[in-house]
């Protein structure tokens, strides 16, 4: 109730609001005009003034994207890359996390201290031996290639050991361990349902990670029909005369998806940034 | 009778405890296990290949060549090098110091206790994060093209500024991959301070207010310092952030990428020395001198930021 009566609209904070609204334009600004340019003729684009409304050409422009890059097949593989890449993260850290927040073992502290090291090495100091490792597999061109950097994610681990330290009970485990159930048995029946939000909160980090990712994927992806949307749109604008309503409408569709989640799961991806870098 | 089967339970409880024990150990070891062996494999390795690298003349195909320090003599007296090390030190100043001061200002207003609608400022503010860096250089890439008629010459036109070639001048590209680093990342850390703000008790302002400090003073004095965590945290992940700069201008630039110098940033000269021309001594050298700088620069950008506060909380 009282909260209700602070809330109130106060002509003093009319600044404020203007600032915030300003400052809100031009956050959605770009996808506006996006969506505008991915409906109109490239020739709209020389008009003075701009401009500022959508045209009818959303199919057309669509069609000719189809027709320069495999849409489709690059949204599959981006879909396909994040999944499997944010499953393989979510076992393994869940599984470290468990062992490193409810498992005394010698050298624990010392390997937790070697993962937290990990996260100071920047990814581009081994880009060039990755790049010969990938390429001595046979996996240029392929999701493996693309997937496997990502695997590594010493911020998951922490992540995880928090909060099974926090949320899991230890008397819980003593009694599952008493009943004679396995290790295994216990993260699988206990643990887990108990971290479901934690998963959430990591899970949509790395898929965030992977879908956005370029130097990695630009270097190792070459071949059209493995490209992910990131590297297939970035060869969009790969000549001199870009059509620009079909590059926007490329850019336009592959960014829907993600905006339409995020809007619905607004909360968690919020959330999920103050909890990934806070703790 | 009884108690001898008591004893017995108790040493077989006992004996359970030793082998639960060991049981713990195995799978505290299996668990984080996945983690060290794919670490081993394209993280240390890579790592250490890299240094072996820097000191061997490769093409990636042929035999390594041991050349002692030539690599990084090389590098160091290229002036393409210290070109882009230039551009990514200036478009890294411009594209991430507004950024924290903007977001700090975005986050004190979303903070305030009477401000209304905060969610729908809170989304609409951090969607540009949720965007691909490729998708934010591909239409930011039209609206500054080169052409004279872009939105960008437009919108400059109002304040009687000519059109400029933004692709291909010097201070038109910087400003423009600055611009959208600025874009992407101001929601981000707007959220990340607001999550700050909010962690401040609300009884010291409540206090100070009593003892007659002004909003400004309580700003100076009571968020600032509180909030320090926070911006340092930012202003570290700003700075290496910036020093790694490469989808933007890459992808801005297009065709021209790697042809033209006037964004070329470390990583590009990195990527181009290596993917473009081969030379996988050099690009190594030039990761580590780059390790280097971002180390450096980390470091004096983190004491600078907790040296300020420290004065002010002194004063």
């Amino acid at each position: 109730m009282s909260e209700h009566v602070k809330k109130r609209f106060k002509p003093g904070n009319i600044p404020v609001y203007i600032a915030l609204g300003f400052a809100s334009i031009l956050s959605i600004f770009p996808f506006y005009w996006m969506f505008v340019m991915a409906t109109q003729p490239s020739a709209a684009y020389n008009s003075i003034p701009p401009t500022l409304l959508p045209g009818g050409m959303l199919i057309e422009n669509f069609q000719k994207v189809l027709d320069t890059i495999p849409f489709f097949q690059a949204m599959w593989n981006t879909i396909l890359l994040c999944s499997i890449v944010t499953i393989i993260v979510l076992l393994i850290s869940s599984l470290s996390g468990f062992a490193f927040a409810k498992f005394s073992f010698p050298g624990k502290n010392f390997l937790f201290i070697c993962i937290l090291l990990t996260m100071v090495i920047p990814p581009q100091l081994g880009l060039i031996p990755q790049y010969y490792l990938i390429s001595q597999l046979g996996w240029l061109d392929t999701l493996f290639g693309a997937g496997v950097l990502f695997l590594l994610n010493p911020l998951g681990i922490f992540l995880m050991r928090q909060y099974i330290s926090e949320s899991v009970p230890d008397e819980l485990i003593e009694a599952a361990k008493l009943d004679g159930c396995s290790n295994f048995r216990i993260y699988r029946s206990i643990v887990l349902p108990i971290i479901k939000p934690a998963f959430a909160t990591l899970g949509i980090i790395v898929f965030t990670l992977v879908w956005g990712e370029f130097l990695w994927q630009f270097t190792v992806l070459r071949d059209p029909s493995s490209y992910t949307l990131q590297v297939a749109l970035a060869s969009l604008n790969n000549s001199f005369n870009v059509d620009f309503g079909m590059l926007l409408s490329g850019v336009f569709w592959a960014t829907v998806p993600l905006i339409l989640i995020f809007l619905i799961f607004n909360k968690w991806f919020i959330s999920s940034i103050t909890e990934g870098s806070i703790k | 009778m009884e108690s001898v089967e008591k004893q017995q339970r108790v040493s077989s409880a006992k004996e359970s405890r030793l082998s639960e024990k060991k049981k713990d150990m195995l799978s505290g070891y299996l668990y984080v296990a996945p983690f060290f062996i794919i670490f081993g494999i394209i993280g240390l390795y890579p790592a250490v290949f890299s240094i072996v690298l820097a000191f061997q003349d490769w093409n990636g195909l042929g035999e390594m060549d041991f050349v002692g320090l030539r690599n990084f003599t090389v590098v160091l007296q290229d002036p393409l090098f210290w070109k882009s090390l230039y551009n990514t030190v200036i478009i890294g100043l411009m594209g991430t110091a507004p950024q924290l001061i903007v977001g700090l200002i975005l986050a004190y207003f979303l903070n305030m206790a009477a401000v209304r609608f905060t969610n729908f400022f809170r989304v609409t503010i951090f969607m540009p994060y949720i965007t691909s860096m490729v998708a934010v250089a591909l239409v930011f890439g039209v609206f500054f093209s080169s052409n004279e008629t872009a939105l960008a010459n437009y919108v400059i036109g109002w304040f009687g500024i000519d059109p400029v070639s933004w692709k291909t001048s010097e201070w038109g590209a910087k400003f423009a991959i600055s611009l959208m680093v600025f874009w992407r990342w101001v929601g981000y850390n707007t959220i990340i301070y607001l999550a700050g703000l909010q962690s401040i008790p609300k009884h010291l302002y409540e206090a100070a207010t009593i003892d007659g400090a002004n909003k400004v003073q309580q700003f100076m004095h009571i968020t600032i310092p509180l909030l320090k965590p926070f911006i340092l945290l930012t202003v570290f992940m700003a700075t290496v952030g910036a020093l790694q700069l490469f989808a933007e201008p890459t992808v801005f630039l297009g065709s021209s990428a790697f042809t033209r110098d006037e964004a070329m940033t470390v990583v590009m000269y990195l990527y181009r020395d290596a993917f473009n021309l081969g030379s996988f001594g050099t690009a190594s050298a030039t990761a580590i001198l780059l390790l280097i700088i971002i180390v450096g620069a980390a470091a004096l950008n983190t004491w600078l930021t907790s040296g300020a506060g420290r004065r002010k909380k002194g004063a």
